[in-house]
């Protein structure tokens, strides 16, 4: 038998494929544990992210999960009061605190003795690597049994396109208007949240994005099988807060992706093991010219300085992470062999923590 | 905060869309003592329903793949290979598929010039799919297996003649008596197969494929007249009691040019020499050939030679390799098997050898004189007196391509000269038909492939066309439709032709790269003499995997794409792998992300009427 699928493992599913090969998202009993009538916008990535990690979080937990969410929009249009899209247990206090409240849950949890359930900690990029840094870095010192996900869509979109510590050089955001002689976001500022991540040691950290749901829901798998504080950074586009289409939106992170500007990678006990190579390379342009907030640099005589830099920040993420290494043919493969094929483009050479926690992020 | 304001609700009835967990919510007011928003249970966002928002609906769709828009047989190429990727009981699916345009898939899979794979949407990918070999595999296992046709549908008593028993005409018997009428072909060679047995040598057809294949399609019912020749088709069928006619005989008459000097001892034409060759003859042709045309024809005569005369031939052309007519893959095949190629030439005269002889003007004849004169010397005794001696004169092509003569000459030695220049119709069963049209040797015909008289169709080679299998079982297979309509008195509409998939509709991403597989080639010593397959068929691993090669141009194959990439959960898969999906279109809000990354195409976003 030709273990050959049209489409290998980047399409979701096929009809020919073993139902222990297929993924989570292809399954038709799949948990759906963010259900329909939601109110995110057209195409939101951040609904998909979260329904993806969690359906595969749930499984790999055998469906005993619980979730605590901090403010942000994922909150906001799962559960405007009294009506809820979660389909799992969930809980929301407040916008900096939910990491501590995952962490309480799980220190419940141990204290009952029930080693069954597990904990996931979830919020957006504001939430996260601002409001939230504090209480989320006090779990990850701690190594609270927690698995927290960040859904990384660039700004504050809930509340109307602010600047967070995650918005990337140049972008366009309602704090950051495209004025002066360096419209958008500055460079040279931000946190890069999983090298922060990575900086606390942790068993596991890593990041993905919505046009990789392969790659997704296998380190969503991996970071179950561990305990301890685990980190995991979803890029999800938003279509409004980017000025995208609605359809383009796994498009866009793929691009961002493929041109090098959002690195796919693990970390484990504070060093990169793997990274997920690129297969098509495109340069940044290809990724700016789909987003209103780039508009700026492509209006008029347009900034190719500012693009520059931008390329130039991609560049040195593909030669940071290895981003060309061998391998970038093939990355997932027949019959879930994923895994294997990744781990044996493992970046072996990556110099330990150390030496990179004291470079500033690639944002 | 108050209650969400959910379009058709009505105050107090129950929060909750069929099947969402959670109780029913109170009566607002029903717990007075206490602020209204804590008297209510958890409710789902089921009640929400999104899909108002929606400008736009997503639609399945089923696009024309380039594949079956080129297949000249009108072959669901697409389909089958689909049905084939499952492999095991698939393939019979496939064959099955695969014979309800074109009966002849062993003898396609061997000697189709495959128009699909030239406009393979893959071939901007990698390679374009090995359509042909799959086909291949597909017909040969269906020997193997001894897979049956169907059945014939209930009797019409009605009598359709065929005359010619080729690929269009055994296309159009096989598709007439699958509609129920009773088909009588007649065909004046000793056996069935017209081109595909006397023009197609058998290093490229195995005459048991063919056997085979013809075989399956006479069990049908169908009653097959060999060594009869239709001379006068009105009287035929006025006596026969026929109801209808297809003509397809064909185009076997070779079409000759004068050489001036030449003796019919030494030419020879190919068709003539195909056909000698397909009944058991071994003509002596001497280690020298020439063979003149630089069409398929002028190959399949030139590699027969090869096989015959253990010496390599050489064709004279002259156009250039770029526009010669034959299909690239014949012409590698042939060079690979040592046939040497003159190209920009014509043959302007034959000689026998002695100076002067045949070959008008002096100079020919000083010339001639020359080369006898050194060639003597040079070869001595142990070369033999060519048969002829030809001059050849150099071409060039102008500005719009056509050759044109250089007043350069050269000489070739000659055993024997195989002319290869096209075929004509012997039309002489038309008689005087009344209506029918003949121009440019080919019998006209309408859409229906109806000639000008009333129930009398043509197709294959005799009409206008290009002249290759593929296209007679096209046209036989769209003839025996309109026979059948016509037999019936119903209008035949051709079958609608969807919006054709070009390579832009495909989101390619979501294909994983894949070489294509060679078919392995006979060794080059056994080509050199027998008439052995040359290419050879593939095993089951690797059709299986050249079918799983295809892109599934604008017709879903269940990729699980769409139903995983909604963010609003909104596409739906009702049934087992491989049925059709839905989209639940009150929660579906209309942002294409299904139909973006579709890879094949096969969704499209409809706008709303609002």
């Amino acid at each position: 038998m030709t273990h050959f699928y049209q489409t290998g493992t980047f399409a979701v599913g096929n009809r020919l494929l073993d139902e222990d090969a297929a993924s989570v998202q292809a399954d038709p009993a799949r948990a759906n544990s963010i259900t329909k009538g939601h109110r995110a916008c057209q195409g939101c990535g951040e609904a998909l992210g979260a329904r993806y990690a969690l359906d595969a979080a749930l499984r790999a937990s055998g469906g005993q999960l619980i979730a605590a969410n901090a403010t942000g929009c994922l909150e906001v249009f799962s559960t405007p009061f009294p009506e809820s899209s979660w389909r799992l247990p969930w809980i929301h206090s407040l916008f900096a605190n939910a990491p501590a409240v995952a962490t309480g849950i799980a220190a419940a949890l141990r204290a009952q003795g029930r080693t069954d359930i597990r904990v996931v900690g979830q919020g957006g990029d504001g939430g996260t690597v601002d409001i939230g840094l504090a209480c989320l870095s006090g779990m990850f010192e701690r190594g609270d049994d927690v698995l927290y996900i960040c859904y990384d869509n660039e700004a504050y979109m809930n509340t109307g396109v602010q600047r967070s510590a995650a918005t990337p050089p140049a972008a366009r955001t309602a704090t950051t208007e495209p004025l002066g002689t360096h419209p958008g976001n500055a460079f040279g500022q931000g946190k890069n949240l999983p090298l922060i991540a990575m900086a606390h040691e942790l068993p596991y950290v890593a990041t993905a994005t919505v046009a990789e749901l392969r790659d997704l829901e296998r380190k969503v798998e991996r970071a179950m099988q561990l305990h301890g504080a685990r980190y995991l950074h979803v890029l999800v586009p938003c279509p409004l807060g980017w000025g995208s289409a609605t359809a383009d939106t796994i498009n866009i992170a793929r691009l961002a992706k493929e041109s090098g500007l959002f690195p796919v990678f693990e970390a484990e006990d504070g060093r990169v093991v793997r990274v997920s190579p690129i297969r098509r390379q495109v340069p940044v342009e290809d990724y700016l010219r789909r987003q209103q907030r780039y508009a700026h640099l492509f209006a008029g005589a347009g900034r190719p300085d500012v693009i520059a830099q931008l390329q130039a920040s991609a560049d040195r993420n593909i030669a940071r992470f290895g981003l060309l290494a061998d391998g970038g043919e093939e990355p997932a493969e027949r019959d879930g062999e994923l895994l294997d094929v990744l781990a044996t483009s493992a970046l072996t050479g990556t110099p330990p923590l150390g030496a990179q926690a004291g470079e500033r992020g690639p944002s | 905060m108050s209650a969400p304001d959910v379009p058709g609700r009505a105050p107090g009835a129950p929060a909750h869309a069929p099947g969402a967990p959670g109780r029913a919510r109170p009566r607002p007011g029903e717990h007075p003592e206490r602020p209204f928003a804590i008297t209510l249970d958890v409710g789902s966002s089921l009640a929400n329903r999104t899909g108002a928002w929606r400008s736009e609906r997503p639609q399945y769709v089923r696009r024309l793949p380039p594949c079956n828009n080129a297949c000249p047989a009108g072959e669901d190429v697409q389909r089958w290979l689909y049905e084939g990727e499952s492999g095991g009981e698939g393939y019979e699916r496939a064959w099955r598929v695969l014979v309800r345009e074109n009966p002849f898939p062993a003898v396609m899979g061997r000697v189709c010039y495959h128009p699909c794979e030239t406009e393979c949407n893959r071939c901007q990918l990698d390679e374009a799919v090995g359509i042909n070999s799959v086909e291949r595999f597909l017909g040969d296992e269906a020997i193997a297996r001894g897979w049956r046709l169907p059945a014939p549908g209930p009797a019409s008593g009605r009598r359709v003649l065929v005359v010619g028993a080729g690929p269009s005409g055994l296309s159009a018997a096989y598709h007439l008596a699958l509609r129920g009428h009773s088909v009588t072909v007649k065909d004046t060679a000793a056996e069935p197969g017209g081109m595909m047995r006397y023009g197609i040598p058998a290093y490229r057809l195995a005459r048991a494929v063919l056997d085979a294949e013809i075989a399956r399609i006479l069990a049908l019912g169908i009653e097959l007249r060999c060594g009869e020749r239709v001379g006068d088709l009105q009287s035929e069928l006025r006596d026969g009691h026929y109801d209808a006619a297809f003509m397809a005989v064909g185009a076997h008459v070779a079409r000759n040019v004068e050489i001036p000097g030449g003796t019919a001892a030494h030419i020879v034409d190919a068709i003539g020499l195909l056909h000698g060759l397909a009944e058991g003859e071994r003509p002596q042709l001497g280690r020298r050939v020439v063979v003149y045309g630089g069409g398929d024809t002028a190959l399949d005569a030139a590699r027969s030679a090869r096989r015959l005369t253990g010496a390599e031939p050489v064709i004279v052309y002259r156009r250039t390799r770029e526009r010669m007519p034959a299909h690239p893959e014949e012409l590698q095949q042939a060079q690979e098997e040592g046939i040497a190629f003159r190209w920009l030439s014509t043959i302007v005269a034959a000689g026998d050898g002695t100076p002067g002889d045949g070959t008008p003007g002096d100079a020919v004849g000083a010339e001639l004189e020359a080369r006898a004169d050194g060639g003597a010397g040079a070869s001595g005794a142990a070369a033999a007196e060519p048969a002829v001696t030809l001059r050849i004169e150099r071409m060039r092509l102008d500005e719009q391509g056509m050759p044109q003569p250089t007043g350069e000459y050269e000489q070739l030695d000659a055993d024997s000269v195989i002319l290869a220049l096209g075929q004509s119709s012997d039309l002489s069963l038309l008689g005087g038909l009344p209506g029918v049209r003949v121009r440019d040797g080919v019998v006209e015909v309408d859409e229906r492939m109806m000639t000008g008289y009333p129930g009398v169709f043509a197709g294959g080679d005799m009409t206008p066309g290009e002249r290759m299998a593929a296209v007679a079982i096209g046209h036989g297979r769209r003839a025996a439709r309109c026979v059948d309509g016509w037999l019936r008195d119903v209008a035949v509409e051709p079958p609608p032709r969807g919006e054709l998939a070009g390579f832009d509709a495909l989101n390619t991403w979501y294909y994983a790269d894949a070489p294509r597989t060679v078919r392995p080639l006979l060794e080059d010593v056994r080509r050199q003499s027998t008439f052995e397959e040359v290419v050879k068929g593939l095993d089951e691993d690797s059709a299986l995997y050249e079918a799983r090669r295809c892109l599934s141009c604008g017709n879903c194959f269940s990729c699980d794409n769409c139903y995983g990439v909604c963010p609003d959960n909104a596409v739906l898969k009702p049934g087992p792998p491989g049925e059709p999906y839905a989209i639940d279109l009150d929660f579906c809000k209309g942002c294409g992300m299904c139909a973006a990354e579709c890879p094949c195409g096969a969704i499209e976003m409809i706008p709303e009427e609002i």
